[in-house]
């Protein structure tokens, strides 16, 4: 039995999430309601998604895409979703049955693409033949295929479950460097244009633990691990370093990157247009690019070119490189 | 009281009364980025835990970009 807690600030009933950054706790009904109409306020405020678009969802396995697919489908859109098998070991396969799971649970329409099948490489062996790190090939992977599957599938929208989190420690990071011209490309929506699709964030509002509180109130089965390679990467200590500063100083995430939004990004917008021009077909897949090839058939060309390579060891000879 | 511990995912014995809050202060970890689920069910900062009850502690931050 759990003994009795403080109450929800909307009825009064029992609470199971407190918020500091809203000074508040809430009961799940009210809490699964904040969430929806945090949503909907970032949807509605940035022109986002309408209720014709059709949506396609990148889907890994874990809380943050399983649950804006979630999220969406209850505020009535219309939202398939796109899961990849990176070839990361075992991660990957568990990843994948979470994913398959909710959405066969749910009746809904699943894309799969498996790395190593389609494309004939996978993450590991990416990032040992290209010598970079895993969290770069996969990122600079995952894009590629998302592009490819919403504009093949007729989607004029990819939604993709970026939280408040991730994208606090995205503009920490490039703050940190003074890089204009990913600050002025850090928006919630990235319209679309040739060989682009729309590409959305409507969790930008939301904080990581929330969107973990919403998959364990709506029982939702998720990946709870971590991807074993991006164990020690920057983004995790940049995230572990606002938490540091919100546990003292409740909504300072919110602040920093909802405020940056709002006060900063109109002053940077132009800025983020280098490298739009000069784009043209990637000579092997079509794809928009400045160079010869584009990155994704680099990466393919190379890691195609090497022996595959067990996830353990990247992450037995990665330690302490990044 | 049981702890389950994630990534790795592993069990500790707790002794002593805490309120959720208080475990993760006794475990060093950031309350931001932890949730606790008391038998099956997520539980607040302040609620208390008895010395039967099965908690879960949750981490919630991912490393992808």
């Amino acid at each position: 039995m759990v003994a009795a807690g403080s109450k929800c600030r909307t009825c009064r009933g029992p609470a199971v999430i407190d918020l500091p950054r809203h000074n508040a706790n809430f009961c799940a009904d009210h809490f699964m309601e904040l969430c929806r109409r945090q949503v909907a306020k970032a949807i509605d405020k940035f022109d986002m998604l309408s209720k014709e678009d059709r949506i396609l969802v990148a889907v890994s396995g874990g809380k943050d895409s399983l649950a804006v697919w979630d999220i969406l489908l209850e505020l009535g859109y219309r939202a398939d979703g796109l899961y990849i098998g990176l070839g990361i070991g075992d991660y990957s396969d568990v990843s994948g049955e979470y994913a398959k799971a909710f959405a066969a649970e749910r009746g809904l329409h699943l894309i799969t693409v498996d790395l190593r099948n389609d494309y004939g490489f996978d993450i590991p062996t990416a990032s040992k033949a290209t010598r970079r790190v895993p969290c770069s090939a996969c990122g600079t992977s995952k894009r590629h295929i998302f592009d490819k599957a919403a504009l093949d599938g007729g989607y004029t929208a990819l939604v993709t479950g970026h939280n408040l989190d991730d994208e606090a420690a995205v503009l920490f990071g490039n703050t940190l460097r003074w890089d204009v011209e990913y600050l002025a490309r850090q928006l919630p929506v990235l319209p679309a244009r040739d060989g682009f699709p729309k590409k959305v964030k409507p969790l930008i509002r939301l904080t990581e633990r929330e969107m973990a509180a919403w998959c364990i109130v709506r029982g939702i089965d998720y990946l709870v691990d971590e991807c074993p390679m991006a164990l020690g990467n920057k983004h995790l200590a940049y995230k572990a370093a606002l938490n540091s500063i919100e546990q003292e100083s409740p909504g300072s995430k919110a602040s920093f990157y909802l405020n940056f939004l709002d006060n900063m990004a109109p002053l940077l917008a132009g800025a983020g247009a280098s490298g739009v021009e000069g784009l043209r077909p990637c000579p092997s897949c079509g794809a928009p690019t400045t160079g010869d090839l584009c990155a994704f058939c680099r990466i393919a060309e190379k890691s195609r070119a090497h022996d595959p390579v067990p996830v353990e060891l990247v992450l037995s000879k990665g330690r302490g490189k990044r | 009281m049981k702890v389950l511990l994630r990534n790795p995912k592993r069990e500790v014995e707790v002794e002593g009364r805490y309120t959720v809050n208080s475990l993760l202060t006794h475990l060093d970890l950031p309350r931001e980025s932890h949730l606790v689920i008391c038998n099956g069910t997520l539980v607040p900062g302040d609620a208390p835990l008895a010395a039967t009850d099965l908690v879960e502690i949750r981490p919630v931050i991912s490393g992808g970009a």
